[in-house]
C-alpha cells in the first residue's frame, strides 16, 4: 500500500538522518531537568519510572476507605455507576463481562500510574508514592491476587503477575474482518425476507426531549435571588447580595464534581447541600459521613458561613480524617460567596 | 470514569407527539390549491413593517432562538457522572458536514478546563535530542496546515451491540464531529527536537486532571498528526481543548488529546489506562483486542430518522445521511429501503475526502407506504460497511467499541421513524 510506503520512507528518514532531523526553526526553549520531573511521571509496563517506595495492604486498606471508597465502595466492587476495580474473575467470556484490574487490566504499572495521576477524582495528584502503593497493594488484595500481609514496593513491583496478561492481541482485523468485507456488494435479491427482530421503543432508554429544554442559566440565578426572604420581613437574615451569589455559584464549579445543590440535588460523592447553611452538620439522610465529621456533628456544629469557611479553608486541619479531599479554599471572597450561593437554596 | 455503554433504566419520551397528525395533515400538500389567501403574504407582518436588530445587538452569535432545540445532548444513565462523561452531536438536525463547535459532541474525563493562552505549556521530552518547552506563541510560528477530519469516539454506536437502544441518530451516531483544523504537523514538532533512532511511539498527555494520555506509535506521529488550535477558523471551544488539542486524522477520538501538555518519545507503549482497561475489544473467547486505532467506514441516514420524522406526506423526499472511513475516503454509498433487499446507489454532495465526513442524498418518492431504511459506506479500499450480524459473527455480543455496523430506520405510514433491528 502506498500510505504504507510513505510511513516507512518517513520513519526511515527520521532514523538515518538523526543528526540532522534537528529541526531549523530555532522555537522553543530546551526544558529544565526539574520541569521534566515533574510533569514526565509515566511509568512502564517494566517498572520504569517507579518512584522509590512501598506500601503495605493494611495501609492502603486505611487510604482507600479515606479517599477511595466513596466511589469505589469499601472493598472496591464499586458504588452506583463508579468503577468496580475488584471480581469478575472468569467472566470475560460470558453475557456481561465484569472487568476489573484483577479480572481484565494486563499490567500492574497502569494501576499505579492511574492512580498517581489521575486519582482521587476531583483531587488528582495529591497522594504521596507510599500512598499510591499502599492503594496498589489492597487493589491487588481486594482481588485475592495477594496476601493480607503483602507490601508492594518498587523493588518486588515487576514480580506481581496479573491474570489476564495474555489476554490481549494486537488488532487483527485486517486479517479477519477487512479480506470479509471488500469487493463488490449485493444490489438486489439480497435476501428473501426482511423482518424487524428488535425495536428501540420497546427498550424506552432514551432521554426524554422535553426533560432537555432547561431553562437559560440567567433564568435561575433571577428565580434563586428572588426566592430568598426579603431582609426587611426578617431581620437576622444577613442581606443577600446577588452579585456575590452569583461569584458563589462560579465557585461552586470546584464542588460539582462531589456536590449537587439544587432542584433534584441527590448525594454524591458528597451529600446534596439543599438547605446546608444554617442547619446542623451532618444531618443529611442516607448519606455515609466521616466519623470525623460525625464527631464535629455531636459536638453541635452548625454551618454558618463563620464555620463554613473555616472548614474550607483547609478542610482536613479543620477537620482531621473528613472524606472530603478537597485541597482547600484560601481565598475569603470565594468563601463567603460559596456561603452566599449556598444560602440561596432550601431544602 | 465508568462507561456503561448497555445500561437500562426508563423514562417517557414523547418527541414525535404531533408528527403523525401533521404527516396526515399535509398529506399531498404538494398538488394541494389553497382554499383561502394565505395572511402571511396578505397582511403586513410585524418584521416587514418596524425595525429588526442593530449590528452589535449580539457582539457573538447564536443560533435563532426557533433553533435551540438543535443542541448537544446527553444519556443520563451512560456515566456515573457528567463531569466524567460524554454527551452527542444533534446530526438529526444539521447537514452539510461542517460541525459547528457550538453543538459538537463533548467528552471530557476531568470536565472541560480553563487553560489560558499565557498559561499554556507543550513539553518534547524523552528520545529526543533536545528536550524542548513550546509556548503558545511559539507554536503560532511554525508552518501551519489546514485539513478537514472527523473525530468519532470509538464509542459511538457502542449501546446498540447488544440490540436496538436509542432512539434517534444523534444518540446512536452523535459521537462525532467533523472540523476544519489549523496547526502545525506534529512532524515538525518532533524535528525541531530531533527524535534519536530508539524513539518508536510517542506518549501524548493532556493538562487536565484526567491527565489522559495515549502511545502513538511513530509511522502515525511522522504521517499526518496535527497539533492544532483552531477549528472551523476559530480557537478551539474550551470544551475541545483551547488552546492546543491533537488531532489524529481517522483514529478513535480517544486519542485526540486535549490541553496537550506532553509529547514524550518511547521506545514502547506506556500502556496507560485508556489504552488497556478501556478502548480495548473483547472477543467472544475472552481474549482482547488491543490497539484498535483506525475507524472503519460507517454511515448513517440522519433524516428521515426517529428525532426527524417525515411531516409532508408522500411525495418528493430527500433521504439525507452521513458516511466517512478512517481509513480514506468514501467513494460510494448505497441505499436500501426495504430492510436490505435491494439497494440504490446514493449521490454523495462532493466527492468523498480522506477520515472527512462525506453528505449523501437520495433524492426519491415517497408512497407513503413503510421504509426500512439502511445505508452502506464504501471507502477507498474497497471495504464494504457490515451488517450488525457479520460484526457479531466476528467479535461476538461483549464488544463495546468500533461498531460501525448499518443501521435501519423504521419509517410508518405517518412518517414516524423508530431505531430497529432486522433479520
Amino acid at each position: 500500500m502506498s500510505k504504507f510506503l510513505k510511513f516507512t520512507l518517513l520513519a526511515g528518514f527520521a532514523v538515518s538522518a538523526t543528526a540532522v532531523f534537528a529541526g531549523d526553526y530555532g522555537l522553543g526553549r530546551p526544558a529544565l531537568p526539574e520541569e521534566i520531573a515533574a510533569w514526565d511521571v509515566k511509568v512502564m509496563p517494566d517498572g520504569r519510572g517507579l518512584p522509590e517506595g512501598s506500601g503495605d495492604v493494611w495501609t492502603g486498606d486505611e487510604v482507600f476507605a479515606e479517599k477511595c471508597a466513596v466511589c469505589h465502595g469499601d472493598f472496591a466492587e464499586g458504588v452506583g455507576n463508579w468503577p468496580k476495580l475488584a471480581g469478575g474473575w472468569g467472566t470475560l467470556d460470558h453475557e456481561d463481562p465484569l472487568k476489573t484490574v484483577g479480572s481484565y487490566w494486563p499490567y500492574l504499572s497502569t494501576v499505579w500510574d492511574y492512580v498517581n495521576r489521575s486519582m482521587p477524582f476531583g483531587d488528582a495528584q495529591t497522594l504521596s508514592a507510599d500512598e499510591v502503593y499502599a492503594i496498589t497493594a489492597y487493589i491487588l488484595y481486594s482481588n485475592n491476587l495477594v496476601e493480607d500481609d503483602f507490601t508492594l514496593s518498587h523493588e518486588n513491583f515487576t514480580e506481581v503477575e496479573m491474570p489476564n496478561a495474555d489476554g490481549f492481541i494486537v488488532d487483527d482485523r485486517a486479517e479477519t474482518e477487512y479480506p470479509k468485507w471488500t469487493g463488490e456488494p449485493c444490489m438486489e435479491n439480497c435476501k428473501d425476507e426482511v423482518k424487524i427482530t428488535m425495536r428501540a421503543r420497546v427498550l424506552d432508554v432514551t432521554p426524554d426531549e422535553e426533560k432537555a429544554e432547561a431553562a437559560p442559566v440567567e433564568a435561575e440565578t433571577v428565580a434563586v435571588a428572588e426566592a430568598t426572604p426579603e431582609p426587611e420581613a426578617e431581620p437576622e437574615a444577613p442581606a443577600v447580595d446577588p452579585a456575590l451569589v452569583a461569584a458563589g455559584e462560579k465557585v461552586f464549579k470546584k464542588c460539582k464534581a462531589c456536590h449537587q445543590v439544587g432542584e433534584g440535588a441527590k448525594n454524591r460523592v458528597g451529600p446534596q447541600l439543599n438547605g446546608v447553611m444554617e442547619r446542623a452538620a451532618g444531618s443529611v439522610e442516607d448519606f455515609r459521613y466521616s466519623s470525623a465529621l460525625k464527631e464535629k456533628a455531636a459536638e453541635g456544629l452548625v454551618w454558618t458561613p463563620e464555620t463554613l469557611a473555616a472548614f474550607l479553608a483547609k478542610p482536613r486541619d479543620y477537620m482531621k480524617g473528613t472524606k472530603m479531599s478537597f485541597a482547600g479554599l484560601k481565598s475569603e471572597e470565594d468563601q463567603a460567596a460559596i456561603a452566599a450561593y449556598l444560602a440561596s437554596f432550601s431544602d | 470514569m465508568s462507561e456503561t455503554f448497555k445500561g437500562k433504566s426508563t423514562s417517557r419520551r414523547a418527541f414525535l407527539r404531533g408528527a403523525a397528525a401533521a404527516g396526515a395533515g399535509a398529506l399531498g400538500a404538494g398538488a394541494a390549491k389553497a382554499a383561502t389567501p394565505d395572511p402571511l403574504i396578505t397582511e403586513t407582518q410585524p418584521w416587514a413593517r418596524g425595525f429588526g436588530d442593530g449590528v452589535d445587538v449580539t457582539p457573538y452569535g447564536l443560533p435563532i432562538r426557533f433553533e435551540d432545540d438543535v443542541v448537544r445532548r446527553n444519556v443520563d444513565w451512560l456515566t456515573a457522572d457528567t463531569i466524567s462523561s460524554i454527551n452527542f452531536t444533534p446530526i438529526h438536525a444539521l447537514e452539510g458536514t461542517i460541525t459547528p463547535q457550538g453543538c459538537a459532541f463533548e467528552r471530557h474525563h476531568s470536565g472541560a478546563i480553563e487553560l489560558a493562552k499565557e498559561d499554556y505549556r507543550l513539553m518534547i521530552n524523552g528520545l529526543v535530542e533536545t528536550p524542548l518547552v513550546f509556548t503558545y506563541a511559539d507554536l503560532e510560528r511554525f508552518p501551519r496546515e489546514n485539513h478537514v477530519y472527523f473525530c468519532e469516539c470509538a464509542a459511538n454506536t457502542g449501546m446498540e451491540w447488544a440490540g436496538a437502544q436509542l432512539n434517534g441518530a444523534q444518540f446512536t451516531h452523535g459521537m462525532i464531529h467533523n472540523m476544519e483544523y489549523t496547526g502545525v504537523s506534529l512532524r515538525t514538532i518532533l524535528a525541531e527536537a530531533g527524535v534519536k533512532p530508539e524513539g518508536k511511539w510517542v506518549y501524548v498527555e493532556g493538562a487536565d486532571a484526567s491527565s489522559n494520555g495515549r502511545s502513538i506509535p511513530m509511522e502515525k506521529a511522522l504521517d499526518d498528526v496535527l497539533v492544532a488550535f483552531k477549528a472551523n477558523g476559530e480557537a478551539l471551544r474550551k470544551e475541545h481543548g483551547y488552546p492546543v488539542r491533537l488531532v489524529v486524522p481517522g483514529w478513535e477520538g480517544n486519542m485526540w488529546v486535549k490541553w496537550l501538555r506532553r509529547i514524550e518519545v518511547t521506545d514502547a507503549a506506556v500502556q496507560s489506562r485508556e489504552e488497556t482497561s478501556k478502548y480495548t475489544d473483547t472477543l467472544e473467547d475472552g481474549t482482547s483486542r488491543k490497539w484498535t486505532w483506525e475507524m472503519d467506514a460507517k454511515s448513517v441516514v440522519t433524516s428521515p430518522s426517529p428525532q426527524a420524522p417525515i411531516t409532508h406526506g408522500q411525495g418528493p423526499l430527500v433521504i439525507s445521511g452521513l458516511a466517512w472511513s478512517g481509513r480514506g475516503a468514501i467513494t460510494r454509498v448505497d441505499v436500501s429501503k426495504d430492510g436490505g433487499k435491494t439497494w440504490e446507489t446514493a449521490r454523495l454532495a462532493k466527492p468523498g475526502e480522506k477520515m472527512a465526513l462525506t453528505r449523501f442524498y437520495l433524492d426519491t418518492t415517497w408512497d407513503g407506504k413503510e421504509m426500512l431504511l439502511q445505508s452502506r459506506a464504501m471507502d477507498e479500499t474497497g471495504y464494504v460497511q457490515p451488517t450488525k450480524t457479520q460484526l457479531r459473527e466476528v467479535r461476538g455480543l461483549n464488544s463495546i467499541y468500533h461498531n460501525n455496523c448499518i443501521q435501519t430506520w423504521w419509517v410508518k405510514p405517518n412518517g414516524e421513524a423508530e431505531n430497529v433491528e432486522v433479520s
